[in-house]
């Protein structure tokens, strides 16, 4: 196997000189380099190797020519490399369920143009029909708000949700502006400054039992950032308190879930993880350790551990009858 | 490059010989062994890189009077074919090749769409509604599965059932990866048990890890995944009744079916989960409000979880 840098570069070097066929008055050195997703100082390093390449014989007629005026770039000859080599498996595999992935998607892009393309992407892919992708994404088409959602975005609109929040295990009403939709792991989600709350939250799409686009445009203020996503979906302040809890081997997946401090393996329970979580909402907390039905304990606030306890004797209470 | 240019500009086999005299950059034949070492190491070096980036270099004869094979690109297996799209197609591709964030994927469609480019189409990838998907993010288990199945290599993996309390070694004919109501599954062919089985990618422990030769078995012709698992998990469907105080349990009655009141007043409602164990969770969490009617295995499972539960206030 080779570096994936040497491989990406042969990729790209024989995909230069039909770029710039394809483009004959030239184009801006910058421009270029944005397409292809690499500086300029490398793509001035690639073009600078393709000068010396050409056909055999090597003479001054047989080298691929360039022609550079300003920060513009053409090609003049091109030894007979006129078109972009075949799509990968890779990358006709990434093309094409992306776009039936798309295709399921409904109001997210124009349904007849997803599928003319995903028609002559296939046929371009050399395998017209019957690519077997070793890979597909199955979206929830139950997502009736996706529609609605996008609409307020695109027309800068604010949106009035009815929205379900599982912590609190309430129905609320809110008024949003929206910044972006988000789908992660095949899920959609509405970052948007909440009005109500007056802060940036992310909106589950299932949640949402209504949505309606509002007169008013939206008006995200400043202070409202969009979230690294790299950091997880889920971000606490920083100044929250802290809840302290001891994670069971089968509830060690919180620790990768909600963003933890102080992560310490445990003997107690065995294979345990101790760690710790900034929340500000002790409800939250709440139903979060009665969820894990005693795989997690409460080492810090009592008052926590002592609520979870009171209303599970509670429910034993019922159960007894 | 310049070998790719030479073998595209001829309709015949080129010999080992011929390349090295014809391409710049072989070390020339000067008679010693030590430069037609150097040759040939570069030379196979070449063909290797070549061949993974996806062109296709072929091996043959052009008569039978040849002593030696030779290779050749033919122009049409290189090229890609014709395509133009419309403005609103090459937008659609735009917005299609941001879905993917593993470095596998994301890799190639940024590869994809430069070629896309070269072949002469505007692709605008950033212009449209705000979205940033993120089809494939967050399983360790995604790329080794996806690029096994690529493959069709077997693959082996530990894999912890949910009511298992250690993982079991697996060794699967990957089929594809999914992602199906926000999880991803491997789909495949169980060669231990015999029998297609779907795996939860989260429940896989360490890093599969494929073994054998390429191209080792072919998946079903007309295998479509995503039914594959809607099938095996609606078999594993269960319906369990609970009672819940009226206007509580907010959460449960979004997707529940409502079966009218009790005898106590409370709510009777018909929930459907494929994960008993996490329904219990949720169940568990509801505290007073909501009482499991039926089946026994979840009514036990959630009294099991509360009495846990309510020896957390207890002083160890």
């Amino acid at each position: 196997m080779t570096a994936p840098s040497t491989a990406e570069r042969m990729t790209r070097l024989l995909t230069l000189v039909p770029y710039l066929q394809a483009r004959p008055d030239g184009v801006r050195l910058a421009d270029a380099a944005g397409d292809f997703g690499v500086t300029e100082a490398q793509l001035r390093r690639d073009l600078d190797l393709l000068w010396v390449c050409g056909l055999p014989g090597h003479g001054p007629g047989d080298l691929i020519d360039l022609a550079f005026e300003g920060d513009r770039v053409r090609v003049t000859f091109t030894a007979g490399m006129v078109r972009p080599l075949r799509l990968s498996t890779d990358e006709a595999v990434a093309l094409i369920v992306a776009l039936r992935t798309l295709l399921e998607m409904p109001g997210l892009a124009e349904g007849e143009a997803v599928s003319r393309a995903l028609a002559k992407v296939s046929a371009a892919a050399g395998h017209p029909g019957e690519v077997q992708a070793p890979v597909a994404v199955s979206v929830g088409a139950a997502e009736q708000s996706l529609a609605v959602v996008r609409d307020g975005l695109e027309r800068g609109r604010a949106l009035h949700l009815h929205y379900y929040v599982p912590s609190r295990d309430e129905r609320t009403e809110r008024t949003v502006d929206p910044m972006r939709l988000l789908l992660v792991d095949g899920r959609w989600y509405l970052e948007a400054w909440c009005r109500n709350v007056e802060g940036t939250r992310l909106f589950r799409l299932d949640r949402i039992d209504e949505a309606t686009v509002l007169d008013s445009p939206a008006a995200p203020p400043a202070e409202a950032t969009e979230r690294d996503l790299d950091s997880g979906l889920y971000q606490p302040g920083a100044g929250s308190p802290l809840v302290r809890l001891r994670l069971a081997r089968t509830a060690r997946w919180v620790a990768d879930y909600y963003p933890v401090e102080d992560v310490e393996e445990v003997d107690d329970p065995a294979g345990g993880l101790a760690v710790a979580i900034r929340t500000s909402d002790l409800s939250w907390a709440r139903r979060l350790v009665s969820s894990l039905g005693g795989a997690a304990l409460v080492d810090s606030p009592a008052e926590l551990a002592a609520q979870v306890a009171g209303e599970a004797r509670a429910a034993l209470a019922r159960y007894a009858d | 490059m310049n070998l790719v240019i030479a073998l595209l500009g001829t309709r015949q086999y080129v010999s080992a010989a011929k390349i090295r005299s014809i391409v710049p950059g072989y070390e020339p034949d000067d008679g010693t062994e030590r430069a037609d070492e150097a040759f040939k190491r570069m030379f196979e070096r070449d063909k290797a890189e070549l061949r993974e980036i996806g062109v296709p270099l072929e091996t043959g004869r052009t008569s039978a009077f040849d002593t030696e094979d030779g290779y050749r690109i033919a122009r049409v297996d290189y090229e890609l074919p014709e395509i133009t799209l419309t403005g609103e197609e090459a937008a659609a591709v735009g917005l299609a090749l941001r879905l993917w964030q593993s470095a596998q994927l994301a890799g190639a469609a940024q590869s994809a769409l430069v070629k896309l480019r070269a072949a002469g189409i505007e692709v605008d990838s950033g212009r449209g509604v705000p979205i940033q998907p993120r089809l494939d993010a967050g399983e360790p288990a995604f790329e080794p599965c996806y690029v096994a199945a690529r493959d069709r290599r077997v693959l082996t993996f530990d894999y912890r059932r949910p009511d298992e309390q250690a993982p079991h070694r697996r060794r699967v004919q990957p089929w594809g990866v999914v992602a199906w109501h926000g999880h991803w599954y491997l789909v495949g062919h169980d060669l231990d048990r015999r029998a297609p089985r779907v795996f939860r990618l989260s429940r896989v422990t360490g890093t599969p890890k494929a073994s054998g030769p390429a191209g080792a078995f072919s998946p079903p012709a007309d295998l479509d995944l995503a039914a594959v698992v809607a099938r095996q998990e609606s078999r594993a469907e269960q319906l369990v009744v609970v009672r819940a105080s009226p206007g509580t349990a907010i959460g449960l009655r979004r997707t529940a079916e409502p079966l009218g009141a009790a005898e106590d007043g409370d709510d009777r409602l018909q929930l459907r989960t494929t994960e008993p164990e996490q329904l219990a969770d949720t169940l568990a969490a509801y505290g007073a409000d909501v009482l499991v009617e039926a089946p026994q295995s979840v009514r036990a499972a959630v009294i099991e979880r509360l009495t846990r539960l309510a020896a957390l206030g207890e002083p160890a």
